[in-house]
């Protein structure tokens, strides 16, 4: 084996860096992975903000449907706000290997000897900066629009920050298995909705009791847990139905 | 001359009709194979096959003389797939294209920058390397997908219909290359329809009869 490799890089032309071996940095592919992907995003601008279209676009339908009357919407809030939230990263998901199935960039990814492991944990990563992270950042401006309680507004970011991340891996998971269906989408909802309902519940939980003035540090405490299980196991998931996916 | 990929007694299949029965392969370092046969042959599914994509088969697959269950990261580092879709993001230019495969076969910054640039320049697309390649032709893009034959420092390559689109001195270009890659030590497995000019090299491999 080392004969032949020192034969063909012999051959290689003097200078010439592509004859020099590689070293597989795991580090390297993640960034690389997690650039190709946001930079993606920013090309297609339009693809990326459709979800918060959506959660702006539904959020601000809610005043006008139930009322304006405060108290009742001020109890609203966090249920809405965290339903509509979870809808959207359900929609986003569902387009999250369909382009790289599409251009065969997937069995690159399979046929790279870097792992798939971290591969899929970067796209989720990115994923998630693309969806979860503007909901975060744009969800403020929503609980004033419903009237929540200044109170909740920290407990409602941070608890958005935790539950969307653990949700774009349960979505990635669900993403993968589906790529290779041409109709997958309700499939989709079906395979992973059950799986979002506990991050739902802890995220409203934390949120209301925020509002009632009582402690969320144990809802949040547990969204957390959530999300340390998901960011350990959820890409062993990922990955091997990414592989199933592209073995047809 | 060393043995690099085998397969014994390979047998795939396709919706219940078989396409490969039986066949031994072994590719040496040095020679070019040829997959030939008509369409909806197998000559895909079987190349497929080979690169560990599909576990759709039965059979074994040897790399280096070893079972491909435990040398199956040895065989990733050394092989090279470009198959029928070209794994080119459309909104990203030619170099940012390359500088991802780069980075997932193990080059990365300026390295990988400067090995982008010189394979970007020996598959003609010097000039284009920062225009989007969704405003490239079919054929400059899959030049950006061949491009990558220039990366790493594989031993065998796995080419499904690597001269779709390319023109004809894209042909004469590519055979060069492989050629070249084969003399070097490298193996290649490839599917076309086209008489290669590098005859000397090349062993043939009927599916379909």
């Amino acid at each position: 084996m080392d004969d032949l490799n020192s034969s063909i890089a012999r051959a290689a032309q003097p200078g010439n860096k592509a004859g020099e071996q590689p070293s597989i940095s795991v580090k390297a592919a993640f960034l690389a992975t997690l650039r190709r992907d946001l930079l993606m995003a920013y090309r297609r601008r339009g693809d990326f903000i459709n979800p918060l279209a959506f959660f702006l676009i539904v959020c601000s339908l809610f005043p006008l449907s139930v009322g304006p009357n405060p108290q009742l919407l001020s109890l609203l809030a966090p249920g809405i706000l965290w339903v509509v939230a979870l809808l959207a990263c359900l929609l986003s998901s569902d387009t999250m290997f369909r382009n790289d199935f599409d251009d065969g960039s997937l069995e690159q990814m399979i046929l790279s000897p870097v792992s798939l492991y971290v591969q899929v944990t970067a796209k989720t990563l990115a994923h998630w900066l693309l969806t979860g992270f503007p909901l975060m950042l744009l969800s403020p401006l929503l609980a004033l629009l419903l009237q929540l309680p200044s109170t909740g507004v920290i407990a409602l970011m941070t608890s958005l920050a935790v539950g969307t991340a653990t949700l774009s891996f349960i979505g990635a998971i669900g993403a993968a298995l589906t790529v290779g269906l041409r109709k997958g989408g309700l499939l989709l909802s079906l395979i992973i909705l059950p799986l979002y309902i506990p991050v739902l519940i802890f995220g409203v939980s934390s949120v209301q009791s925020a509002t009632n003035g009582s402690d969320y540090m144990g809802q949040l405490a547990i969204l957390g847990a959530f999300l340390a299980l998901a960011i350990t196991l959820s890409p062993l998931a990922i990955a091997a139905s990414v592989r199933i996916s592209v073995d047809n | 001359m060393t043995l690099l990929l085998q397969a014994v007694d390979l047998y795939c299949e396709r919706d219940e009709r078989p396409l490969v029965e039986n066949l031994n392969l072994r590719v040496e370092s040095g020679h070019i194979y040829q997959v030939e046969g008509p369409n909806g042959s197998g000559k895909t599914t079987l190349l497929r096959v080979l690169c560990g994509i599909s576990s759709r088969f039965r059979g074994e697959l040897l790399w280096r003389g070893e079972s491909m269950s435990t040398q199956r990261n040895s065989y990733l580092s050394e092989l090279l797939y470009i198959g029928h879709s070209s794994g080119v993001k459309t909104a990203l230019t030619p170099r940012e294209n390359l500088v991802w495969h780069a980075a997932i076969t193990g080059f990365f910054g300026n390295v990988a920058e400067e090995i982008v640039s010189e394979a970007l320049d020996r598959v003609g697309l010097y000039g284009f390397e920062d225009v989007p390649c969704y405003a490239l032709s079919a054929g400059q893009q899959r030049r950006v997908s061949l491009a990558r034959l220039f990366i790493g420092n594989m031993s065998l390559w796995i080419l499904d219909e690597p001269f779709t689109a390319i023109d004809k001195q894209g042909v004469a270009e590519l055979e060069i290359w492989i050629g070249e890659f084969a003399e070097r030590g490298g193996a290649v497995i490839l599917t076309t329809h086209h008489e290669l000019g590098i005859n000397h090299l090349v062993q043939h491999v009927r599916l379909g009869d």
